[in-house]
């Protein structure tokens, strides 16, 4: 039993500084990309990969949108149609929406902490290697022609083996399950270094919003992926071993789908909407110069959306003959929720309002993000309903409407956060001149695009069919919609565009370039290594507005704290109040969390082309690895020394 | 801590007692596994309302063997419970023993376990039922497994003199998980075997 008396120092001197820098710095080449744990280049790699799977997102939207600019088109043949939409849906929701989330937490999650990484350093980097392994795999299928064809949600029993005997929901259906692995140790690892790994003094009440976003979202993933990754397994297993679970005539039951799909699904939906609204609530208020209104009820309110998330998810289902008593309790849920979606929306127009707004790019995406959620939380309050959802479900108004929620509050507020947050990130701050184009081009292209939709929906056109007859009176609908969506992939491109000028010639942003309130902003850009080479100790909710915000804040001690260099270490505090309670030994980079993805890449590929010796040979590789990746360490003090008798 | 600046901290370094990432990590761990088994007894208890008592293949399920299995489960429960405080005591050699005892007996679990499947009349391809009861009992059982090798590896450990009266987390790690497939069983056993007779 080692106790360490730790004393808080003063600033740190130049030789302790380069004394954590030669701890926490990677190996340089190859060998130093495969097995570096840095949060900070696991959060760019999400992020780059996520944007990667935009663009491939964006590109089948834009095929298909050229297929429905006019009637009676056949350009795509409905089977290439579907696998567009199928794979439009899955890379959008699942490829991007919830990863793009992951990279910035991961990057920012340390440093708004007041920590040096995560608190699974290899876990995480292994979140990030199977997130690209699945995604790879997935188009893996898309590549050979045997993409998911079945809609995002694969709906039995069309997916099952009577009726769709290629490889493609075998893709889908395995590649879901391997993503889940994923983002399941994903949100454990958010989780985990919410509870303990806060800086000295940081009460939860002192946390930025966005980590409370993520946290709520964390939760919610831990519980509902496994929902998923069932329902995609029994699928696997009735299409490759002849059980039933769906299937009618052996006492399988399709609808067990559709519950266990939207159990996760929806929880799912406000997953990647909370962290983005958190993004929002604590970047608006730096272009407003002023503190977030109403602090205390966003936070409570971002938890009662996903706690009464996971009561919604039979809205979904409103057209599949459930009991009206069935109906009507997930109706009036799926209508409670708006209350609290709307309290950061009230908050946002009153941090504006009360504010001295700065309009720059990053303001304009995050305050453009209050409309489109107002436009796309209406639309969803009337589909709650039942008698309206019977009307509009399968239409063309669905569609919009989840791409107003979607895009509106995910997309929107991402590149908010990418405007505020690339300086911290890159050291360069993003073009103002073109980020004013990109925004307007994408809002402008986004509501000409999706608006009218909501209309072509009223009129009937149902979702998901690969060209339309002339005299429908949708023809003008579509064309507008379709140049609406060219115009605002045109903006999605200047946002890459500006990204990479401004990677060179962007101008030098320096540690704080908006004059922001939190701990991220109190190291330089891009952050070092370590992070903070004393640990800070956090009196406030704004660190680093403490002498304007005056009133007698307590003062937070940013320069000075706790020094820890014996190896990589950290501190953990207690769960409410951060109190300090434990030094954490942390990791050294390590091949492991990508020798382990490569062996389940195999192992999947093995399940999927049925070669169980190759399956069975991946898996001992897999928990070969795992055993040397858990074994007990000395430098990790997980252990004692093994010569006492 | 408002003079933080002359404040001292006496801090544990590493792996200690129940304040180790690790440990919070397993419980994170047990949430999602709790709710994946959730999940399928949520599609048990589905199948069971849409489809009546008929639904179930094959007689009603015996308690001949299972009621047995699950006392020697619980057992085991006990046994590691009893060899993590022996390892709280230093008293390293009864840790082991413990270990040893808990190996045994989920090694028996999984043997008669085989046994009550041997003895089914029906196949995971027979009906929904069919599938459902040994995907149900087979996610259980893949759970032992992944149990017993963590057992394995804490008696290595243990054997191998690492862990102390305080510095013990994998062992602590291993016992909470074993704890987890013992309750989930628990769950099994009264939807697979006790649940059917209630409504019957």
């Amino acid at each position: 039993m080692s106790l360490i008396e730790t004393s808080a120092i003063g600033p740190a001197t130049p030789a302790q500084v380069r004394t954590v820098e030669e701890i926490w710095k990677e190996e340089p080449g190859l060998w130093g990309f495969l097995t570096s744990v840095d949060h900070k280049d696991i959060g760019k790699r999400y992020i780059v990969t996520a944007f990667a799977f935009l663009a491939l997102g964006g590109i089948e939207a834009a095929v298909m949108r050229a297929q429905l600019a006019r009637p009676d088109q056949h350009l795509l043949s409905p089977e290439q149609y579907d696998q567009l939409f199928s794979m439009h849906g899955m890379t959008m929701i699942f490829l991007y929406a919830m990863p793009i989330l992951s990279g910035f937490s991961n990057f920012l999650f340390p440093l708004l902490l007041g920590a040096r990484d995560m608190a699974f350093p290899r876990v995480n980097a292994m979140s990030y290697w199977v997130f690209l392994a699945s995604g790879i795999f997935m188009y893996a299928g898309f590549a050979i022609g045997a993409a998911p064809n079945d809609g995002w949600f694969n709906y039995v029993p069309y997916s099952e083996k009577a009726f769709n005997p290629g490889l493609n929901m075998d893709f889908y259906a395995l590649g879901m399950i391997f993503l889940g692995i994923s983002t399941t140790i994903g949100a454990l690892n958010f989780i985990v270094t919410f509870l303990r790994l806060r800086a000295p003094g940081m009460a939860i009440n002192r946390v930025p919003v966005m980590i409370w976003g993520t946290l709520t979202a964390s939760v919610a993933n831990l519980l509902v992926i496994p929902a998923v990754s069932l329902a995609f397994f029994l699928l696997w297993t009735d299409r490759q071993f002849g059980t039933h679970f769906y299937d009618v005539s052996a006492g399988g039951q399709p609808l067990l789908w559709q519950h266990l799909f939207w159990m996760f699904g929806h929880p799912w939906v406000y997953a990647i909407v909370l962290p983005a609204m958190g993004m929002v609530s604590d970047g608006l208020p730096m272009f407003c110069r002023r503190t977030l209104v109403g602090y205390e009820a966003v936070v409570l309110s971002t938890i009662a959306t996903m706690v009464l998330g996971f009561g919604v998810w039979v809205h979904h289902m409103f057209a599949t003959g459930l009991p009206a008593m069935a109906m009507s309790f997930f109706s009036s849920a799926s209508i409670i929720i708006t209350v609290p979606s709307a309290v950061a929306i009230f908050a946002w127009i009153a941090t504006i309002w009360t504010g001295r707004p700065v309009r720059t790019t990053a303001f304009l995406f995050f305050a453009s993000t209050i409309v489109l959620f107002v436009i796309g939380g209406v639309s969803g309050f009337m589909t709650g309903s039942v008698p309206v959802d019977w009307q509009l479900t399968d239409t063309y108004f669905v569609v919009a409407h989840l791409h107003y929620v979607l895009i509106g509050i995910n997309l929107f507020p991402v590149c908010g956060g990418l405007y505020f947050w690339f300086p911290k990130i890159t050291g360069r701050l993003l073009d103002e001149r073109l980020g004013r184009w990109n925004f307007w081009t994408m809002f402008l292209g986004f509501n000409i695009a999706f608006l009218p939709m909501h209309l072509t929906g009223l009129l009937g056109m149902p979702r998901r069919i690969y060209t339309f007859p002339a005299d429908m009176g949708w023809d003008t609908l579509n064309l507008i919609t379709t140049l609406g969506a060219y115009l605002f992939a045109i903006g999605v491109a200047l946002t890459f565009v500006n990204v990479f000028l401004s990677l060179r010639r962007g101008r030098a942003a320096g540690p704080n370039p908006w004059n922001a309130s939190t701990l991220e902003w109190s190291v330089s850009s891009p952050p070092p290594p370590y992070n903070f080479a004393v640990i800070p100790i956090v009196q406030s909710r704004h660190p680093l507005w403490e002498d304007e915000l005056g009133n007698g804040v307590a003062r937070s001690t940013l320069d000075s704290g706790l020094y820890l260099d014996a190896g990589r270490e950290t501190i953990a505090t207690s769960m409410l109040d951060g109190e300090p309670d434990l030094i954490l030994k942390m990791p050294d980079d390590s091949i492991s969390p990508f020798v382990l993805t490569l062996a389940m890449s195999v192992f999947f590929f093995a399940l999927l082309l049925r070669s169980w010796w190759l399956a069975g040979l991946a898996a001992a590789a897999m928990l070969v690895t795992l055993i040397a990746w858990l074994w007990p360490r000395r430098k990790l003090e997980q252990r004692v020394d093994g010569v006492r008798a | 801590m408002n003079q933080a600046a002359a404040a001292t901290f006496t801090l544990p370094a590493g792996s200690i007692d129940h304040r180790g990432v690790g440990w919070w990590g397993l419980l994170c761990a047990i949430a999602s596994e709790g709710a994946l088994f959730g999940y399928l007894l949520f599609a048990y208890y589905y199948y069971a309302a849409e489809l009546g008592n008929n639904w179930i293949s094959g007689p009603m399920p015996s308690f001949r063997l299972a009621l047995p299995n699950t006392i020697i489960l619980l057992a085991s429960s006990a046994t590691v419970w009893s060899a993590e405080r022996a390892m709280k005591r230093d008293q390293r050699k009864a840790s082991l023993l413990w270990l040893s005892g808990t190996l045994v007996l989920g090694i028996v679990f999984v043997i008669v376990q085989l046994l009550e499947w041997k003895s089914k009349s029906f196949s995971p391809s027979t009906s929904s039922y069919g599938s459902l009861y040994f995907t149900l009992t087979g996610f259980h059982m893949a759970h032992v497994a992944a149990g017993l090798i963590g057992i394995v590896l804490a008696i290595i450990w243990c054997a191998r003199n690492y862990f102390d009266s305080r510095r013990h987390v994998p062992l602590l790690i291993v016992s909470g998980y074993w704890h987890f497939v013992d309750a989930v069983w628990l769950s099994v056993f009264f939807t697979i075997y006790v649940s059917p007779r209630l409504w019957s």
